[in-house]
């Protein structure tokens, strides 16, 4: 039943609901593979004999009006599942399993899913290359020892080597629409306060949001219309009417004015991007859509804005790791030892980092210089967007400024990884739903992709130009299998 | 005549802040670990300097992207008898408390 996992959810779905296969094949398909693929290093925790069992008990008493019936799923390990270890691949949750389930993958299991495993990320969340792991780098499946991108890799990793038929991530500053870039894939940030941030292991509270990875636009489309919901249990959930995503998606975006910011197009660009971009707004003209240049003038100051806000809040949020009540604890001397001890020993190399120039940025004599500043930049940077949302429907650009890079390549060199995130960063500033499509290849066939940025809750609307773009590139991803022996 | 003295807050971390960082955020680090900061953070906060071309005195800090009010709910208890699931993570071992080393001689 090789054929079964080159299906796409939404057919998958299809075949189920029509009783053509049952959700025992299509789960035992996936572990299957999953099995043979461990080379990639995607999962960071198996949970397949449940998952057959599941699948088994769905197949016995089959209910075919939910969304994602008998699907079986993988997530990125940064949502919590009940008693199911959920580790955001550190050493200091190593051995957490929680006691609740996040709100996004609950609302998975509601529409009838069935979890796989947990994947592979940055530790917390904190990188772009999926080489902060505690448990290891991930391989992409484009190719032997290129990196799949970060920080949701295992995510993008295990969908583009289709060891799970769609999944989740989450997107601080462009963790979901980078590694899908990277790896060929759909990647969807939605706007801030669309999913709920409940059960989710905190990296940056006011950047953070989960979203669907897929194979496809109409994948994506059903995922973030299952993951979407207004929850009580996070604050700054928004109650707002969620669409179908799914069922409304069409391709008509006849007279949509979509900008083209003049500021991304930064200095070492490689011509294969300009040139994709250059592509996109052809396609976007041929589908009647007019393309209106544009400028967003803060855009060169996001990244530095990002790396005061996100580490300042991550200071904050990972301040409850202190071994006291769960995760890793060293022994000590006295209480303020034990947590020096349990923090440099459970946090790798880059949280470390993080936590502490945020803990400077907040520290006493620096807030204003520091935080305070950045918070006002942050304010002209969305004011950039409110300003441009006058003029236009939406906004196209390249979703990285390189195609994905060797491991190891940037490692010794913060700022250089840090600029990976140079097109999605300014979108979770601004709290803005962005996507990211595959395009076409650079020179060593590198998959690349193009972001299509939306106003605030229109999530259909950048995801309908996605889907009219989609049928003009006709992407097609092709790995030829090689990381199973 | 007056002097315009362009302010730079970045003064470059020395090996002295690095550890008084360190203690804030409860890591503790070596020296080698706190050298190899030393020269990471700097790289960061260098490049971080660039915000102070912008002029932001006008500006509102933007605080949170949602710009609504928090909501208030109901007074209510929802989680009931959970003492088993708050302790099950606990790194010592104890059905009634959270262990930690002495803290009051």
């Amino acid at each position: 039943m090789a054929h079964l996992i080159d299906l796409t959810l939404s057919e998958l779905v299809k075949k189920i609901k029509s009783k053509e296969i049952s959700s025992k094949e299509i789960t035992s398909a996936y572990i299957d593979r999953s099995i043979k693929s461990k080379k990639l290093n995607t999962y960071v925790e198996e949970t397949f004999e449940e998952a057959i069992k599941n699948s088994e008990k769905f197949d016995n008493n089959p209910s075919f009006e939910k969304k994602l019936s008998g699907i079986p799923l993988a997530v990125k390990d940064l949502f919590c599942t009940k008693n199911v270890k959920t580790t955001a691949s550190s050493k200091i949750l190593e051995n957490f399993v929680p006691t609740y389930e996040s709100t996004v993958t609950q609302n998975l299991w509601n529409e009838g899913a069935i979890l796989l495993g947990k994947l592979n990320c940055d530790e917390f969340a904190m990188g772009s290359s999926n080489e902060t792991s505690h448990f290891g780098n991930v391989i992409s499946p484009i190719d032997d020892n290129l990196v799949p991108g970060g920080s949701s890799g295992g995510s993008a990793s295990a969908l583009a080597a289709k060891l799970t038929p769609a999944t989740i991530g989450t997107d601080t500053g462009g963790s979901i629409r980078q590694p899908a870039s990277f790896t060929g894939t759909v990647g969807l940030k939605p706007t801030y306060g669309s999913c709920s941030r409940y059960g989710i292991v905190a990296f940056a509270s006011s950047l953070d949001q989960a979203g669907p990875m897929t194979r496809d636009v109409k994948d994506c489309a059903l995922m973030l219309e299952v993951m979407s919901s207004f929850d009580t249990k996070d604050s700054t959930s928004i109650n707002f009417k969620r669409p179908n995503y799914f069922s409304d998606l069409n391709k008509n975006i006849k007279g949509k004015k979509i900008g083209i910011p003049k500021e991304y197009r930064v200095d070492g660009m490689p011509s294969e991007i300009e040139n994709l971009w250059e592509k996109g707004k052809n396609y976007l003209k041929d589908c009647g859509a007019e393309i209106i240049d544009i400028s967003l003038p803060h855009t060169k100051y996001a990244l530095p804005t990002y790396y005061i806000v996100a580490p300042a809040e991550a200071s904050s949020n990972l301040a409850r790791y202190d071994g006291v009540k769960y995760g890793f604890r060293a022994d000590g001397e006295n209480l303020i030892d034990m947590y020096e001890k349990t923090r440099s020993q459970g946090f790798g190399d880059e949280v470390k980092r993080r936590i502490m120039i945020g803990t400077y940025v907040l520290s006493s004599g620096y807030y204003d210089a520091y935080y305070l500043k950045a918070q006002k930049v942050r304010k002209l940077i969305k004011n950039d967007f409110d300003n441009v949302f006058n003029n236009v429907d939406a906004i196209l650009t390249p979703s990285t400024p390189s195609s994905a890079f060797k491991i190891g390549d940037k490692t010794n060199d913060p700022v250089s990884m840090y600029l990976n995130d140079i097109f999605t960063v300014p979108v979770n500033l601004a709290g803005l739903p962005g996507i990211s499509i595959p395009a076409g290849l650079d020179k060593n066939n590198y998959p690349l992709g193009l972001q299509v940025i939306g106003k605030p809750f229109d999530e259909q609307g950048i995801l309908d130009i996605a889907f009219s773009m989609e049928e003009k590139i006709n992407f097609k991803l092709k790995t030829n299998d090689w990381w199973i022996k | 005549m007056i002097i315009c003295l362009k302010v730079n807050y970045h003064m470059s971390i020395d090996l002295k802040t690095v550890k008084h960082i360190s203690k804030l955020s409860r890591i503790s680090i070596d020296d080698q670990k706190a050298k190899k900061l030393e020269k990471d953070l700097n790289a960061i906060f260098e490049w971080i300097e660039q915000l102070n071309q912008l002029n932001t005195d006008k500006v509102e800090p933007l605080t949170s992207i949602a710009e609504t009010t928090l909501r208030f709910r109901k007074d209510q208890i929802v989680s009931k008898n959970i003492r088993e699931d708050v302790l099950k993570n606990s790194p010592k071992e104890n059905k009634d408390y959270f262990v930690v080393p002495k803290v009051v001689e």
